[in-house]
């Protein structure tokens, strides 16, 4: 309930590293998880979140854990983290959860890949 | 960022109530009515002795009452049950099995409640043929599908009066001379409607039609179904052969009594009320979409039920409307409580057309007896930032918007 009353973290980052868009409309859940990057470390992250009460408390908390965490250790914060850290979830909104950890990975993987295309054009 | 501040969270004090529809409290006046039938007039209406006869009268009385509320031709028209649910299941499954000799199709509309649907769902696993007739944006039935659909094999068509979720009336005497000149069997679902609209089964040509006493301020656990002369139902509760043998099982006494006295004070307040429930109504619309942008009504301004007042607004989502009016005291919906145990949107919301993120960005408000125009105002005072908040959120909120 905290972290949907005052949500951490919330917003774009315009310049991000990477981006990471997951869930769609249907379902009733749109979340993307912006990250900055630097020395290897996840240095800023924010997130926009269409969804329920549960999503933006999972879209909140996840970035709570990766802040600050190396891009490996954030890879594997798993969707039961992000539920166990708010404290459980209903099993009916447990997919939240797992969105927002996939938001995160999808945002990471998001910066390997522009990474790579910078080195091909060095 | 516009957060709720700590001191209007959730320990504000003002709790104010706007979720009708999915219960109501009993009326006083009802409560006083029933006490007597659970200390001291207990008897069994079954029974030959003088408990038993208090008991039957009081029953009987009941049963006047509600016949008067929808104006039946008599008393024995109407069958108590346990609620709205048993009465559309006795209504839909009792009709088809009784009558499927004459014919094996059904015609209902594509907004019905659960307790419509799925009963409906359900015959046609058992060799039942159903239609589910399409309505327009606003929720209307599609009186020329209807007239296709109606063949020699439509022995029932179930339309609901209004739609809780959406507000919208139907044209039940339309309807009713549509369906009576094929020759098939009218159930109007009253559920939402009795008790907001002068109902009146005769003028308006209505066969089975289903009450609930909760929704005119009666105790839960208790309804009844109106039967019109002629028209046959099979019992679905077998058993001791009460309520004319069409529903089995001992009288729940206090609960009819309070739903009689809810049906005796609803009859002389409809009036009255349903004026008063429309000018907050409309207030409340106004005040809830005028002032926001990309803010729209579901259902129709005018065939509406005095006290629905269901909004959309683009780019966000119901639940966290709903959590974030609840830190403010404000007790609302997004949808039909029935179905808030899925995360599907509202199949209403989709067969007036809405996209799903339309559907899920839908709130409703359902006013009743103890709503005010302060409590309106208070309501319309504290949306525009809640709107605000949850879409400098979203990542769905259009650019247009942001500038």
């Amino acid at each position: 309930m905290e972290h949907f009353k005052n949500p951490r973290n919330m917003g774009e980052i315009p310049d991000a590293d990477g981006v990471g868009t997951v869930g769609n409309p249907v379902c009733g859940d749109v979340m993307a998880i912006y990250i900055k990057v630097k020395d290897n470390r996840i240095a800023d992250i924010k997130f926009k979140t269409f969804g329920c009460g549960a999503a933006v408390a999972t879209s909140s908390m996840v970035t709570e854990l990766a802040k600050g965490k190396t891009l490996e250790q954030a890879m594997k914060i798993t969707r039961a983290d992000v539920a166990d850290e708010l404290g459980g979830l209903p099993p009916i909104k447990m997919h939240c959860s797992n969105l927002a950890a996939d938001g995160l990975h999808a945002a990471i993987e998001d910066y390997y890949k522009k990474q790579k295309v910078k080195g091909m054009k060095k | 960022m516009n957060n709720l501040s700590e001191d209007e969270g959730t320990t504000s004090s003002k709790r104010i109530y706007m979720d009708y529809t999915a219960g109501k409290p009993v009326d006083p006046r009802v409560v006083e009515a029933m006490l007597p039938y659970m200390e001291t007039m207990y008897g069994n209406p079954s029974s030959v002795h003088s408990f038993g006869q208090e008991a039957k009268q009081a029953t009987e009385e009941a049963r006047t009452k509600i016949a008067e509320l929808v104006n039946a031709e008599k008393k024995n028209s109407i069958i108590f049950t346990s609620g709205a649910t048993e009465s559309n299941n006795m209504a839909i499954k009792g009709f088809a099995y009784r009558n499927k000799d004459r014919g094996t199709h059904i015609i209902t509309s594509s907004i019905e409640h659960m307790s419509v649907m799925n009963p409906c769902k359900y015959l046609s696993t058992r060799g039942f043929k159903v239609s589910f007739l399409p309505v327009d944006q606003y929720g209307f039935v599609n009186l020329e599908t209807l007239e296709k659909e109606l063949t020699d094999e439509t022995i029932l068509v179930s339309v609901m009066y209004a739609n809780g979720e959406i507000g919208i009336i139907q044209a039940i005497k339309e309807i009713s001379r549509i369906v009576h000149d094929k020759k098939a069997v009218l159930h109007v679902d009253a559920t939402a409607a009795v008790g907001q609209i002068p109902i009146d089964v005769k003028a308006e040509g209505i066969d089975l039609l289903t009450i609930s006493s909760n929704d005119i301020y009666g105790p839960k656990g208790v309804g009844a179904l109106y039967i019109k002369q002629g028209a046959r139902v099979e019992p679905t509760i077998h058993g001791g052969g009460q309520e004319q043998g069409l529903r089995s099982g001992t009288e729940n006494l206090p609960g009819i009594v309070g739903f009689g006295k809810a049906a005796e004070i609803a009859k002389k307040e409809v009036q009255t009320e349903s004026e008063r429930l429309t000018r907050l109504r409309d207030r409340f619309i106004k005040g809830l979409t005028e002032p926001i942008p990309y803010a729209f009504l579901n259902g129709h301004p005018v065939e509406r039920l005095p006290n629905n007042v269901a909004v959309r607004y683009s780019f966000i989502e119901g639940e966290s409307m709903l959590l974030s009016l609840d830190m403010m005291g404000v007790a609302a919906s997004s949808g039909s409580a029935c179905t808030a145990k899925t995360l599907e949107p509202s199949h209403v919301l989709r067969a007036i057309g809405l996209k799903h993120e339309e559907a899920h960005g839908s709130l409703l408000f359902t006013l009743g007896k103890q709503n005010t125009e302060e409590e309106v105002d208070y309501v319309i005072g504290i949306m525009p930032d809640i709107v605000k908040r949850l879409r400098a959120m979203s990542p769905l909120t259009s650019k247009e918007l942001k500038e």
